[in-house]
């Protein structure tokens, strides 16, 4: 069967070219950058080369990326840093529809002693800012506000973040694991201190992630050891990988045109069908700005695993913010911030796009959903009223 | 991805008795929207009101809840009543060749519906779980509420702790979703586990005048396994048992039990169990292994 891939935001496909570019580094090129001989040192010229394609694409420079082992890593290093730059600082601010990876790790915070502010999103998924101005003062020691929502779509005002939090003198992470490669970004004009990148969601492999750490800003160690990456992570560099996201981003680059037209109309189209074809649907986070691939779309009175797994039968790979695809009981904490109703967020599915999508598979998803949904409503108690009306 | 076997995916993909009966005589209906799932049961009596001849059922929920819905009905048709409320949770999991353990409340919906429609039909007192649209699974059950988000009496949370045998915490939320949700709740979910466990031991053996060896040895195995091990589970121990020899019983503790501080005292805890249930001089040793 072929495989109609719809989850982007989840993982992404290795570009061959990306895979073409890495292979020889997991066979004969096996050196340690480290090393004083040739042999590895010819890989350390790759590891520098990859070092600038990364900095190229967020506009940063090549010494202020460090490499990690992932998005989550970055996360953590990013927050744990902070705190150790600003002892005497006891707050850190960071939202409701965070990602796990920073959400957890903050919210363990609040065993040790720190107050953990966590702003909130309005019904469509946007940031309240008024919050995030009263909440900041001069305790505060860390600010980690996502670029953009992996749920949603919905794109933070990162930059205006930023320069409230200058103002107190703390320091501003962002999670912008999404948003990289889909978005332009540019670090040479922007009031980021730290950003979070993974390799895996810009069709680099899996294991690979970079922290972007702003040339000035105060940095602590989260893993110590060797003198790697100048002593700010250590561990022997996983360097198949690396060079493998230093081809990625340049790719990623020069894509990034496509992803805001192509890939876009691609989603728009996808976006509009559904709403047309399907009655009681709606978009979650729809008025508000979003990633060009992201579309989280609730179907009332239609439970979501039961459509990811109709879907799954025809090779179309989705994901859902229902509670029973995750194994916990409450739908998506994302839609719930929102206020996403029961009745929608039990119901929510979210397709994301890559530009290796094609209108040919839109047109499959808009031509097979719409019965799906159907069909789903026909069995359940509460969506009958609605296929009679 | 859940692993769900063959048998759940053939019904949801292809559930059977999809629909509604006009003229039912009997209809139960569980779960909410809010919840995430609910379940509408339709039954169509007949040999003077007593067989049910036909089953149909609306469901809101997941594959499982479907797949789960789909079997109650197959399995009911041709039934009389009596012995349709026989029918366990844990015999709609087995027909469906199991579900994965976080998802078997959907198998207790089916049971609960079914006991809603079957006590409606007969104009008797009604269980808890009938409540329509709106959640709560024991509001009008004896006892106190215990999982404020979902509504669940102590009562019906010991009930199923009873049944199903459950040891933690996390298995009553895979069962019953109380605490699966704040998880305000689950301090007193283990509370309610010992006591229903407590109840259980005053219900075991009483011990035997003379034994054989080989029965002494079955009898300590019988009791490590139905009183002890139980009890360390809700601690998240455990222990494995790793010899016998005459009166001389050597155990070794697992998971949290391994390394604890105090696991001479639950050695010694084992030892007085034994020697309660089965002879009074046997003697409990800790060894690695």
């Amino acid at each position: 069967m072929k495989v109609i891939y719809l989850d982007n935001n989840a993982t992404t496909k290795v570009d061959e070219a990306v895979f073409e570019e890495m292979r020889p580094y997991l066979t004969e090129l096996y050196g340690n950058p480290s090393s004083m001989h040739y042999f590895g040192g010819q890989v350390q010229k790759k590891v520098d080369e990859a070092r600038k394609r990364v900095a190229s694409l967020i506009g940063a420079q090549p010494e202020e990326i460090i490499f990690t082992a992932c998005g989550t890593e970055s996360d953590n290093a990013a927050i744990k840093s902070a705190l150790e730059v600003f002892p005497n600082r006891r707050h850190v601010i960071t939202t409701r529809v965070e990602h796990p990876a920073v959400l957890t790790f903050c919210r363990g915070l609040s065993k040790h002693g720190y107050r953990v502010t966590e702003l909130n999103v309005d019904s469509k998924g946007r940031l309240d800012m008024d919050e995030l101005r009263a909440s900041i003062d001069e305790n505060t020691a860390v600010v980690s506000v996502m670029y953009a929502n992996n749920e949603t779509g919905v794109i933070f005002p990162v930059e205006e973040v930023g320069r409230i939090v200058k103002e107190k003198g703390a320091l501003f992470h962002t999670d912008a694991v999404q948003a990289v490669g889909k978005i332009p970004l540019n670090m040479a004009a922007s009031s980021i201190d730290m950003l979070s990148l993974s390799g895996h969601k810009l069709h680099a492999p899996k294991g690979i992630g970079i922290l972007y750490v702003r040339k000035g800003v105060p940095f602590r160690p989260f893993l110590v050891g060797g003198h790697q990456e100048k002593s700010r992570r250590a561990g022997t560099e996983n360097t198949a990988s690396i060079i493998a996201l230093g081809k990625a981003c340049e790719l990623a680059e020069s894509h990034l045109v496509d992803e805001n037209v192509r890939v876009k109309g691609m989603r728009d189209r996808l976006e509009s069908e559904l709403l047309r074809l399907i009655p009681a649907s709606r978009i979650n986070g729809g008025g508000a700005e979003r990633l060009p691939n992201t579309v989280s779309i609730a179907f009332e009175y239609v439970e979501g695993e039961l459509i990811l797994l109709y879907l799954s039968e025809l090779g179309i790979c989705a994901s859902s913010g229902s509670a029973c695809t995750s194994g916990s009981l409450e739908p998506s904490h994302v839609l719930r911030a929102m206020g996403v109703p029961f009745t929608c967020a039990h119901g929510s599915i979210r397709f994301s796009l890559s530009r290796y999508t094609t209108d040919d598979e839109i047109d499959t998803v808009i031509r097979e959903l719409p019965p799906i949904i159907r069909r789903g409503r026909e069995m359940s108690p509460f969506g009958r009223d609605l296929l009679k009306g | 991805m859940w692993d769900y076997t063959d048998k759940v995916k053939e019904h949801f993909m292809n559930p059977r008795n999809v629909g509604d009966i006009a003229d039912a005589d009997a209809v139960g209906e569980v779960g909410s929207l809010a919840c995430g799932d609910a379940l509408k049961l339709f039954l169509k009596l007949d040999d003077a009101k007593e067989r049910i001849v036909e089953a149909k059922f609306q469901t809101f929920g997941c594959g499982s809840a479907i797949a789960s819905s789909s079997a109650l009905t197959e399995m009911i048709k041709g039934k009389t009543l009596d012995e349709a409320l026989q029918v366990t949770n844990k015999e709609i999991a087995d027909f469906l060749g199991g579900l994965p353990e976080e998802k078997m409340h959907c198998s207790v919906m089916g049971q609960e519906a079914l006991e809603v429609a079957i006590a409606k039909f007969r104009g008797g007192p009604v269980p808890a779980h009938d409540h329509g649209h709106d959640h709560g699974h024991g509001q009008e059950q004896e006892g106190e509420i215990v999982c404020k988000c979902f509504g669940l009496t102590d009562g019906f949370l010991k009930k199923f702790i009873s049944q199903n045998r459950l040891h933690t915490a996390e298995q009553v939320t895979h069962f019953t979703k109380a605490g699966g949700a704040c998880g305000g709740c689950i301090p007193k979910i283990k509370e309610l586990i010992a006591e229903v466990m407590g109840e259980q031991q005053k219900l075991a053996p009483i011990k035997p005048e003379k034994l054989t060896n080989l029965r002494k040895m079955q009898l300590i195995q019988e009791v490590l396994e139905n009183e002890v091990r139980p009890q360390l589970w809700a601690d998240g121990g455990d222990l494995e048992l790793i010899d016998i020899a005459g009166n001389f019983v050597q155990i070794a503790f697992r998971k949290a039990c391994a390394g604890c501080a105090s696991s001479g005292y639950t050695a010694k805890f084992v030892e007085q169990k034994l020697r309660e249930l089965v002879a009074d001089d046997i003697t409990v040793e800790e060894v690695q292994g």
